[in-house]
């Protein structure tokens, strides 16, 4: 690539209610240290979404998130971005809104942007809070540490394939979490997802930047937190491999 | 008083003391659970016809709590207040219990109780600073809270004494008959852009915001004019020019003591009274204070969310001293510190800092992230003295030491104990 990656942060004043805006800054910083040069944007809700290479949405709270799937559906300018080619990370609410439904706060069908074949219901029991692993069926992500905190069920339809299994915590409801298709990738994984988990921020570079591989970057710190997490999650021995049977 | 609410009393009083002299810590939610589980409507009772104010919001309740109490403790009377900071029922009773019926008290008061709260005790003046993103893994959405205000306050008589600057709490008091608006400021204006009347946008300017459907920001009864050197005035509707000079630091506090003050002027106390002894408090349940912590100068501070953690680093900025920075993610703090990547540790950039705490592992990736070199110490009075010895030739200044709620409390019990 000899421009620079433009990264956007998708309406940060609706969607910006758990940290997610990091999975924006970890993209720009990563690109940045394999020496592409990145730009990285937040995109209120007031003016029209930029063209770019990678956007991500973050979690919001119900009225918000209503309010961004109206903003993003009339702008118009993710949908034909996706259809380009253009990196869709989206987490919770987010996630919900990429999909084809997901539930208002009294629990009825708002369409959604039908970016990616999901579709989201009200769940019965309490919010799913707590941490979150997921053994991720992306090539060469591995497992995903992650804080989930919602109260929908997601199911996958046939257009796109989950995310990956879940070890501990709910995810979709059904013991998989997320979805992806094409470049476009939802997740309940919030931490920021990215920053908790380098081997598939790299890989939305990858797609980004269209390199094969990018150069290894002295991730220590973000390993050592990732040890304390699945310990956490996990227990000590099930950590070292061994499945918890569920 | 019926028979069943004297032992009520006896038993929360009782209970404190004991637990007082058996150094069990204040005792104050014990001795109050225990009242409550005999009397429900204890606080009812014990609230009856006493001249009180409650306090609430996301931060700044345990401070401006602290001025308002001394402000009316200068007038000679035994004031009764929540000190320790026990801010739901049983610490509302255990206050109570604990002196004498005619006086009066000063309450910090959650969030989420405070509609409860306004209920029970039907106090004179209602203090309501600010709302904002806290803990949002158990606690309800900000908005829900203000709706939940407003609700609750369209039932009372009381004076609410409301800051003008954040929309979601005017959102709330608005719905009160009297209202003292006051320009108690906002820097965290992430939580406020969508309208809480209509669903649309707030537009905010340097002094002002407002949004298409009319919501707006009301004109201060008090306005607070800030010079450049941070020296601080209250700008009464009468004319009254104030100056607000107080020992602990920071604008967030001069602003609260300012809400404060007008709060004293409802309860009877004039302001200017009001400023004088709140500029004797020096620091508020170790909150601010400088303390030695094995052998080195320290400035201790608790923010524990983005909107308070927003408010420290600007307090912080323009010194260079080394910086310690605390986070646990317990159940008090919430367990999930997503949160440290809304907060704008870029500022700390070029500082020397230490991250410790039981998520340090999470502050340490966050603040690689920011560009901020740091090094990662997990006992915090070990983190204090790597700080100290980062600092270098800097020689006795004072370090800085802001930690989230468990984590700053785990540094004062260490502390004290060596
Ligand atoms: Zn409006």
């Amino acid at each position: 690539m000899n421009r620079s990656l433009r990264i956007v942060v998708v309406y940060p004043d609706l969607l910006g209610t758990y940290g997610d805006g990091g999975n924006g800054l970890v993209l720009t910083r990563r690109a940045e240290r394999r020496g592409f040069p990145a730009e990285l944007i937040e995109a209120a809700s007031d003016g029209p979404l930029p063209v770019a290479d990678v956007y991500t949405l973050g979690g919001g709270e119900d009225g918000p998130q209503v309010r961004a799937t109206e903003s993003l559906n009339e702008d118009g300018t993710l949908a034909r971005a996706v259809r380009n080619g253009a990196v869709v990370f989206a987490v919770c609410a987010g996630y919900q809104i990429i999909g084809t439904t997901f539930p208002a706060a009294d629990g009825s069908p708002v369409p959604g942007l039908g970016l990616l074949d999901v579709a989201t219901v009200k769940g019965r029991a309490p919010r799913a809070v707590g941490e979150i692993v997921v053994d991720a069926d992306l090539p060469g992500v591995g497992a995903l540490t992650g804080f989930e905190n919602h109260g929908g069920l997601t199911e996958v339809g046939p257009g796109a394939q989950p995310l990956g299994r879940v070890r501990t915590g709910v995810g979709n409801g059904d013991y998989t979490d997320g979805a992806w298709a094409g470049r476009v990738v939802g997740t309940y994984l919030h931490g920021p997802a990215l920053a908790r988990n380098p081997a598939l921020a790299d890989l939305l570079l990858r797609w980004a930047t269209g390199e094969d591989e990018l150069a290894p970057l002295d991730d220590y710190r973000e390993q050592a937190l990732r040890s304390e997490r699945f310990e956490a999650a996990l227990g000590r021995r099930t950590a070292r491999g061994r499945r918890r049977v569920r | 008083m019926t028979t069943r609410t004297r032992v009520a009393v006896f038993a929360t009083a009782s209970l404190n003391g004991l637990s007082r002299r058996l150094h069990m810590g204040s005792g104050t939610v014990a001795g109050g659970r225990i009242g409550l589980a005999i009397a429900p409507n204890l606080l009812e009772t014990l609230g009856a016809g006493r001249r009180s104010a409650v306090v609430s919001g996301t931060n700044g309740k345990t401070t401006t709590t602290r001025l308002l109490a001394a402000a009316l403790e200068s007038t000679g009377v035994p004031v009764l207040t929540n000190a320790t900071g026990s801010n739901m029922p049983a610490g509302h009773v255990a206050a109570l219990a604990g002196g004498p019926a005619d006086a009066p008290a000063v309450l910090e008061v959650d969030e989420a109780y405070l509609p409860a709260i306004i209920g029970a005790l039907h106090p004179n003046a209602l203090v309501l600073l600010n709302l904002s993103r806290d803990q949002l893994d158990r606690s309800n959405e900000v908005r829900m809270v203000a709706t939940r205000w407003r609700e609750a306050l369209a039932e009372t008589i009381c004076t609410v004494v409301a800051n003008a600057d954040d929309p979601l709490v005017v959102f709330g008091a608005q719905a009160a008959t009297s209202v003292v608006w006051v320009a108690g400021g906002m820097r965290w204006r992430s939580d406020a852009a969508g309208c809480p009347a209509c669903g649309g946008r707030i537009r905010f300017d340097e002094v002002s915001w407002s949004c298409e459907c009319g919501f707006a920001r009301p004109t201060p009864d008090v306005d607070v004019e800030v010079e450049p050197d941070g020296r601080t005035t209250a700008v009464f509707a009468d004319g009254r020019r104030l100056p607000v000079v107080l020992l602990i630091p920071g604008l967030f506090n001069h602003r609260n003591a300012v809400l404060a003050a007008a709060a004293a002027e409802v309860l009877g106390v004039p302001a200017d009274h009001a400023f004088e002894a709140m500029g004797q408090i020096e620091g508020v349940a170790g909150r601010f204070s400088v303390q030695d912590v094995g052998g080195v100068s320290t400035r201790l501070l608790l923010a524990k969310n983005p909107a308070g953690w927003e408010e420290l680093l600007f307090l912080v900025a323009p010194g260079t001293s080394p910086v310690v920075v605390a986070i646990n993610a317990r159940i008090a703090d919430g367990r999930d510190p997503s949160w440290l990547w809304d907060v704008p540790f870029e500022r700390l950039s070029g500082r020397p800092v230490v991250a410790t705490g039981e998520r340090s592992a999470d502050l340490s990736v966050r603040l690689h992230y920011a560009g901020v070199e740091h090094e990662r110490v997990a006992d915090p009075v070990e983190a204090v003295a790597v700080a100290a010895r980062l600092g270098g030739d800097r020689g006795v200044e004072t370090i800085e030491f802001i930690g989230n709620y468990t984590a700053f409390h785990d540094l004062l019990r260490a502390n004290r104990a060596s």
